[in-house]
């Protein structure tokens, strides 16, 4: 533990010495949830997830301090947009690779190494992001540009739309391949959502929740598990899922329930009894053990971290910067969201890691680059000061 | 951009908000009711790794016990005894629930009840195993057993208590059930038992016949009524008519004696009246003092929840109109609809053993915690007063003579002056009736009081009475108690 802590103080000057105009808060944050999961996870596997969580962290860390030392202006990332989205599409559907991919808990999400296996849909996102940052800045204009008017509203070219259906494609390929429905719904809201802050076209967003609608109506016409998942949602509690496919909703309802307002007490909980406790469900075993006080707490940091992350987005001065920014903090909170809507039985539960908290490397790693990007930005941004902005950014961005 | 980011961050914001009241429902809101699934097996699984008391009879044989199983769930229940305290302990099982003892003190066989002391707050810092209070009856294992051997395979139930502290010393009914299975961690092997023992039907040997099965009490509810006569206007010696057939007012009906004649030759007095349980007499008695009979009925108990460690059925002496003078007959003898337990008779001995004052009937004498010290102990307590002490010494000696020379002889005791009576009561047409003694002894100075039931007069058949069936084995309790406890 002290020697994590130090290697987040090194993380810290490697922020003040590389980007010293840096948003002040953003690693603090991701250190608690980072600690608290740590703690979560090393109680429920002191022998085997703990320890490896602390070296995935450390990891973590290390390529944090890579990517800002790497990373001296975040423009140079837009430089290399088609080479990250080839490798963010790569990275996506390397799973489906014969031989190396590999099938866990009925979703096809990981790649084996030898021993060593991982997530690239975790990397894919960060990837995916910067190109969309690089080709929307581009492009924005273009794909602003309402040629005719339908119904009240501006409707682009019809060939404008060739990118969402792409990535909806991409989406439907991701939930038809490789059974994940959290990470398809992902990456197809995050492109949604950065079209429309570069376009303000509202008619996207429109045809893409049509396109959305249509896509979730054919995973639920065709895949028995994504009925099941809709089936549970709706009907935990029945005797005829609570101790079969809805288990796992179950017991991390009976978790949360069980902590209430102030929490059974560290080390008083039953994770034991949950599924993939270490996982998807810790925020479960947090609600337990630290009740509503705790899981607030830790929404509090996450909803911290977004309001951090929207702040350098508007602060930035040239739109990739603004589009990038933008994106991660996007990509970041929707993930958030949706693995906590699913635990706590708001939307039908989709498997996906918890940012900083949840066990993984792959998770780990990824997020850890995006916040490095992000305060890449917000550095470079502080550091030049538009002269309107200085005011705010002073108040704000050094306190 | 910067509006649709501002839009997009609201979206964001409201998207975690809405996790957040989503918390507030499932987290506080609706947290009892989804903690309290049965699906949820935390507390279950709390509960079954502290060390359950054991509850232990008044000389110290354990009868019920937690053993450690190795497993998830820690400890099991069991009850080395089998049948013969069930209907005292009741069971402690995951499918079904607790009852009896081990529910109405299932808060100090935890060690969750009274004052949290150093030690649970050490226990608990220290993940060491908890372990609940030891709960001490006040049964007595030899009594129990000879209950259960001289009651044989009647169907029936005995009951024994102090008469002075409402002590408990026996309290069995056949049938009687296993605890054993039901205490299994096997959902499966719980589940087959419990139906083998037909649990929803009134006959089933879950049901403790002591305490929650009713029976017209017959001639020993003539204990009742004499005192009631001897607390109004009447006296030992006061003389009654005794028919054979006493013309019921208002119907054509006619109540018979038993003997199917006159008890006396046409005179009785209240005293031989109760001796040789003269019906008709006491019928006509009834008539006359309805209100009174029924006033000390409820000071012995009826008509009112019992105050009693597990549950028992209320026995019921039914409210008459002034002018049913039938029924008041009727009821007066124990018979119409007047029910009672055999808990409710033992109270009924009890209370006039005891002077008039009927005491609390109590199931347990003490907790204790681990360490042997004693965290709580049940004092003697009255629930009525049934009548004067010299009404009690009255009927004393009246049950003494039922036992010396009337209806109660094969309750006799060597040496020592035994009070009794006997009853007989008719049930439907038919069937053979059922047979009551009640008695206490040594009349002078009671130490322990009985009422026994046997169901349809048990082997006997058709020819049973009270005094031939019921009796001797209410003999052979307290012949137990005498060897006992040297009185």
């Amino acid at each position: 533990m002290v020697l994590l802590s130090l290697f987040y103080v090194g993380a810290h000057i490697a922020v003040r010495r590389a980007a010293p105009q840096a948003d002040p808060l953003i690693l603090p944050l991701a250190a608690v949830l980072n600690a608290i999961g740590l703690a979560a996870v090393y109680r429920l596997s002191p022998d085997e997830f703990g320890p490896a969580q602390i070296t995935w962290t450390v990891v973590g860390i290390g390529c944090f301090v890579a990517t800002l030392l790497v990373v001296r202006e975040y423009q140079v990332l837009a430089r290399y947009k088609y080479i990250l989205g080839f490798a963010g599409v790569a990275l996506l559907l390397l799973p489906l690779a014969p031989g190396i991919g590999a099938t866990i808990n009925g979703a096809r999400l990981w790649v084996a190494l030898g021993p060593m296996s991982f997530q690239p849909g975790e990397l894919a996102k960060v990837c995916l992001v910067v190109f969309f940052a690089a080709y929307l800045a581009e492009r924005k204009e273009l794909l602003a540009i309402a040629s005719r008017r339908l119904a009240g509203f501006h409707v682009p070219d019809l060939k404008h739309f060739g990118p969402l259906l792409v990535m909806w494609g991409l989406s439907l390929a991701v939930m038809f391949f490789e059974r994940d429905l959290g990470s398809s719904l992902l990456f197809f809201s995050i492109f949604l959502v950065m079209l429309y802050v570069a376009t303000a076209r509202i008619v996207y967003v429109a045809f893409g929740l049509l396109l959305f609608l249509a896509g979730s109506y054919l995973g639920y016409q065709l895949f028995t598990h994504v009925q099941d998942r809709v089936q549970i949602w709706l009907d935990v509690f029945n005797p005829r899922y609570i101790s079969d496919e809805g288990y796992q909703l179950a017991q991390s309802l009976f978790a949360l329930a069980t902590g209430g307002l102030f929490g059974t007490g560290l080390g008083q909980g039953r994770p034991d009894l949950i599924p993939a406790a270490h996982t998807d469900f810790i925020f479960a075993v947090i609600g337990e053990e630290l009740g509503m006080l705790g899981t607030a707490g830790v929404l509090l940091c996450f909803m911290l971290i977004v309001a951090r992350g929207l702040r350098i987005a508007m602060q930035s001065r040239d739109d990739f910067g603004q589009l990038l920014s933008m994106g991660l903090v996007t990509i970041f909170g929707i993930q958030t969201i949706i693995i906590l809507a699913g635990v706590t039985r708001l939307m039908p539960l989709t498997g996906i890691t918890l940012p900083f908290m949840s066990y993984g490397g792959s998770s780990l790693i990824s997020n850890f680059i995006l916040i490095a990007i992000l305060i890449r930005v917000s550095h470079e941004t502080a550091a030049a000061p538009d002269p309107a902005m200085t005011g705010e950014i002073l108040i704000g961005g050094r306190l | 951009m910067h509006g649709q980011i501002r839009k997009v961050g609201v979206g964001l914001v409201m998207l975690f908000m809405a996790v957040f009241l989503q918390l507030n429902y499932v987290q506080i809101f609706a947290a009892e009711d989804i903690a309290s699934n049965n699906a949820n097996i935390r507390s279950l699984l709390r509960e079954y790794s502290i060390q359950r008391g054991d509850i232990l009879t008044l000389d110290g044989t354990r009868v019920a016990v937690s053993e450690p199983t190795g497993e998830r769930l820690k400890y099991r229940r069991t009850y080395p005894e089998g049948e013969l305290y069930a209907h005292v302990t009741g069971f402690y099982s995951i499918n079904y629930g607790n009852t009896r003892i081990e529910s109405a003190y299932n808060d100090q066989l935890l060690g969750e009840a009274g004052v949290v002391s150093m030690q649970d707050i050490q226990d608990r810092f220290l993940g060491a195993g908890e372990e609940g209070d030891d709960v001490r009856l006040t049964i007595h294992s030899r009594l129990q057993e000879a209950a259960r051997s001289a009651l044989g395979s009647n169907t029936g139930a005995v009951v024994a208590m102090d008469p002075q502290t409402g002590e408990v010393r026996a309290m069995w009914s056949n049938p009687s059930y296993d605890p054993n299975p039901l205490a299994s961690h096997s959902a499966r092997e719980a589940k087959r038992h419990r139906s083998s023992l037909d649990p929803e039907s009134p006959s089933s040997p879950m049901v403790s016949i002591a305490t929650s099965r009713g029976y017209p009490p017959g001639s020993t509810m003539k204990v009742v009524t004499a005192a009631a006569a001897l607390e109004s206007r009447y006296r030992p010696d006061s003389t009654f008519e005794d028919p054979a057939e006493l013309e019921l007012p208002q119907t054509d009906e006619t109540l018979t004696n038993f003997t199917k004649t006159t008890c006396a030759g046409g005179r009785i007095d209240l005293f031989t009246a109760l001796e040789i349980s003269c019906d008709t007499t006491f019928a006509i008695i009834g008539m006359e003092i309805p209100e009174e009979v029924r006033e000390v009925a409820n000071e012995m108990g009826f008509n009112e929840p019992i105050p009693f460690d597990v549950g028992t059925e209320v026995s019921t002496f039914p409210e008459v109109g002034e002018d049913n003078k039938p029924f008041q007959a009727y009821i007066a003898i124990g018979q119409g609809d007047v029910v009672a337990t055999p808990l409710q008779m033992a109270l009924v001995a009890s209370g006039v053993a005891n002077g008039g004052a009927v005491p609390r009937p109590r199931l347990v004498r003490e907790v204790i915690d681990p360490s042997g010290g004693i965290v709580e102990r049940f004092q003697p307590e009255t629930i009525g007063e049934a009548m004067s002490s010299d009404t009690a010494r009255e009927v004393t000696r009246m049950m003494t003579a039922v036992v010396e020379s009337g209806t109660g002889t094969a309750a006799q005791m060597p040496g020592v002056q035994v009070a009794g009576k006997t009853g007989t009561a008719q049930t439907v047409q038919g069937e053979n009736p059922h047979t009551w003694f009640i008695t206490f002894a040594p009349a002078d100075d009671p130490q322990i009081a009985v009422a026994v039931i046997v169901e349809n007069g048990g082997t006997f058949g058709s020819e049973a009475t009270g005094g031939a069936v019921a009796a001797p084995i209410a003999k052979q309790i307290m012949e137990i108690d005498r060897q006992i406890r040297g009185w």
